[in-house]
């Protein structure tokens, strides 16, 4: 008999294949309008009572499983679901002819404006208490728990979208592969699931109508899920899968061109659980380390100690190689419980990045103490880099206080197009460079990274982007400072010979990516890569310019 | 009635993992005790909620209070609780 399999299309934004059943991020609950009491009220009490202490019991048997700050929030959040006063207004509402569910949200919308009026500390419980309030109500409507699940057993993971805060709990050895309905090439998914080498497709509005259970096979590299796949198309693709890596593993080591021209081939490092994987990989260092997952999911910062311990862990696993530190870049799509101002009307173009460091000084300091006390001690060459530098006068500030910490060499990220249109200037007030494709790619398209229909303006092939980039490069080789490129842009095996031919001294990637970026530079002379970033550069779109690069070029 | 004055001596303030550490102190009392800020109102010391709400920072002084004529005792260990700096002790 013929299985009827069909097939969902999206982009594919993280290669690999896996197949398994789905699970779903619940969307938090909502009360239906108009709800009326469905029993008596002493049976409405007793079913919010019950909720009640269901969800506390959750939180608290949570709470035990987790460590460090995470714990104390859990633990937190567990006290509020028991708390009297919350409990007796509940009893109240309900007493004065309210269903369970809207007695729940009244009440818990009460307290949250209370502490939403406390300041922004209290601002932050507010957001815990929401959670609990979906919980809750979650319950009590017989609707799945909201956040990540946990149903025992590996599972694919199917969401509207993914928050940085969702993917901080992901467990890899349960997470088979990562499949969204919305979100694009540069979405947080993206490159949480690069850097877990987890197979991941977004953009991808069909899976909206399957169920949890439902046995899917996700293909990461072609954008590609099927509903009740075969088991010998599996096969297949799994048996294909494995001699594509073999062929890959023909060439090792530094990353060079055919002629020999040096390009370091460095890999981006996030959530410290990722360490193992990605010190293991073929790489001569780390070119981006987001130091922001230390940050967050945290009520306030973590300590001089608490970072020089995390960052000592990196450099240790790094020995003899080199590791650049992204100073802490919080806002926008990643919100600090303790920085970010949850009022700012346009997160993106706000207080983000080093602008942190206007407010809260502290922070920075902090920070650049703790990194160069784990690099004292170590055996990695360390580096950082400042986020959401706007001008020279901001890298030069941040050099001199990163050099005052003892740390020699302090670079600015290019990712707002005044630093590109400034990038002599800026070069020559600090060590290095590093392109940040993403954000630069939409500030200078004014096209936000989330929004999946402007997609085509996000594309890192669009020529006026990698103009900009080539501005830089230029303007590095010119000031002999090295320019690195740490977006997604720099895993794209075809886009690393445009970057490399524009000029570019190292990529930085995912893991998963390293091995095709490494074998498409062994077969391309620097010269060739010059050609064909010209191409690139000439061409009216993205699409336009990498269909005719890869005409061009010699990729199989 | 049993009243006593402290001050937050938490560096972070009545907030987080200090707050916590109230609460559940207050909770385990054989008597009810409220706490207020000065020339605030008085909540439920056992509601986390209601306690994060006063949003006391270090230094601050706070009020405690009880109806039981015999919560002198509750009144002087919780009093004592609040001027540690609770989340400076491991």
């Amino acid at each position: 008999m013929r299985t009827l399999s069909s097939h969902l299309t999206g982009i594919g934004v993280s290669p690999g294949i896996a197949s398994g059943p789905i699970e779903r991020l619940a969307p938090p609950p909502t009360v239906p309008e108009g709800l009326r009491p469905s029993g008596e009220p002493d049976a409405e009490l007793r079913s919010a009572a019950d909720a009640l202490a269901a969800t506390a019991a959750d939180l608290e048997g949570r709470s035990r499983t987790a460590t460090g700050a995470a714990a104390d929030v859990l633990a937190a959040q567990a006290m509020m679901a028991r708390d009297p006063v919350l409990v007796d207004r509940i009893g109240e509402l309900i007493r004065e002819g309210r269903a369970a569910p809207v007695a729940v949200v009244t009440a818990f919308d009460e307290f949250r404006a209370q502490l939403s009026a406390a300041g922004a500390y209290m601002a932050e419980r507010a957001a815990d208490l929401d959670d609990i309030r979906n919980r809750v109500v979650a319950r009590l409507l017989g609707l799945p728990m909201p956040g990540v699940p946990d149903p025992g057993h590996p599972f694919v993971l199917v969401a509207r979208d993914l928050a940085p805060a969702d993917t901080v709990n992901l467990d890899p050895t349960q997470v088979l592969a990562i499949v969204t309905e919305q979100g694009g090439p540069t979405s947080h998914t993206a490159i949480i699931s690069k850097s877990m080498g987890l197979p991941a497709v977004v953009g991808c509005g069909g899976v909206a109508g399957l169920v949890a259970g439902q046995v899917v096979m996700v293909d990461g590299a072609e954008g590609v899920v099927v509903v009740d796949p075969d088991e010998a198309l599996v096969a297949q693709r799994l048996g294909r899968l494995a001699a594509r890596r073999s062929a890959l593993t023909g060439v090792s080591g530094p990353g060079r061109t055919s002629d020999g021209a040096a390009v370091q081939l460095l890999i981006n490092l996030g959530r410290e659980r990722d360490l193992g994987v990605v010190a293991a990989a073929d790489s001569e260092g780390v070119g981006l380390y987001r130091t922001e997952f230390l940050f967050l999911e945290r009520p306030d910062a973590p300590s001089v100690e608490e970072q020089r311990g995390a960052y000592a862990r990196v450099f240790q696993a790094f020995t003899g190689r080199k590791v650049v530190v992204r100073t802490l870049d919080a806002g926008a799509d990643k919100p600090l419980r303790f920085v970010t101002q949850p009022d700012e009307p346009n997160p993106a173009l706000g207080i983000r990045g080093l602008r942190t460091s206007r407010r809260f000084p502290e922070l920075l300091d902090g920070q650049l103490r703790a990194i160069a006390r784990a690099a004292a001690g170590s055996g990695a060459d360390v580096w950082v880099m400042a986020p959401m530098v706007s001008t020279a006068a901001e890298a030069a500030g941040f050099a001199a206080a990163a050099h005052g910490h003892g740390l020699p060499v302090a670079g600015a990220m290019v990712e707002v197009p005044s630093a590109a249109l400034q990038a002599t200037a800026v070069a020559a007030a600090c060590d290095f460079l590093s392109l940040g494709t993403n954000d630069l790619a939409q500030y200078a398209f004014a096209a936000d990274r989330m929004a999946g229909e402007l997609a085509d303006l996000l594309d890192p092939w669009q020529p006026a982007l990698l103009e900009l980039i080539r501005m830089t490069a230029e303007a590095g080789r010119a000031a002999g400072r090295p320019v690195g490129v740490c977006g997604e842009a720099a895993g794209d095996p075809l886009l690393a010979l445009v970057l490399v031919g524009l000029g570019v001294t190292s990529l930085s990637m995912a893991p998963t990516g390293l091995p095709e970026v490494r074998l498409a530079l062994s077969r391309h002379s620097l010269a060739e890569c010059r050609a064909l970033a010209a191409i690139a550069l000439r061409s009216p779109d993205g699409r336009a310019g990498r269909r005719a690069v890869r005409e061009a070029g010699r990729l199989e | 009635m049993p009243q006593q004055h402290a001050f937050i001596g938490a560096s972070v303030g009545l907030h987080a993992r200090p707050a916590a550490l109230f609460v559940q102190a207050a909770a385990r009392q054989p008597v009810r005790v409220r706490i207020a800020k000065a020339g605030g109102e008085p909540v439920d010391a056992r509601s986390i909620l209601s306690v994060l709400g006063l949003d006391a920072r270090k230094g601050d002084e706070v009020i405690l209070s009880t109806d039981a004529e015999e919560g002198g005792a509750a009144l002087a260990e919780l009093a004592a609780l609040l001027e540690r700096d609770l989340d400076a002790e491991p």
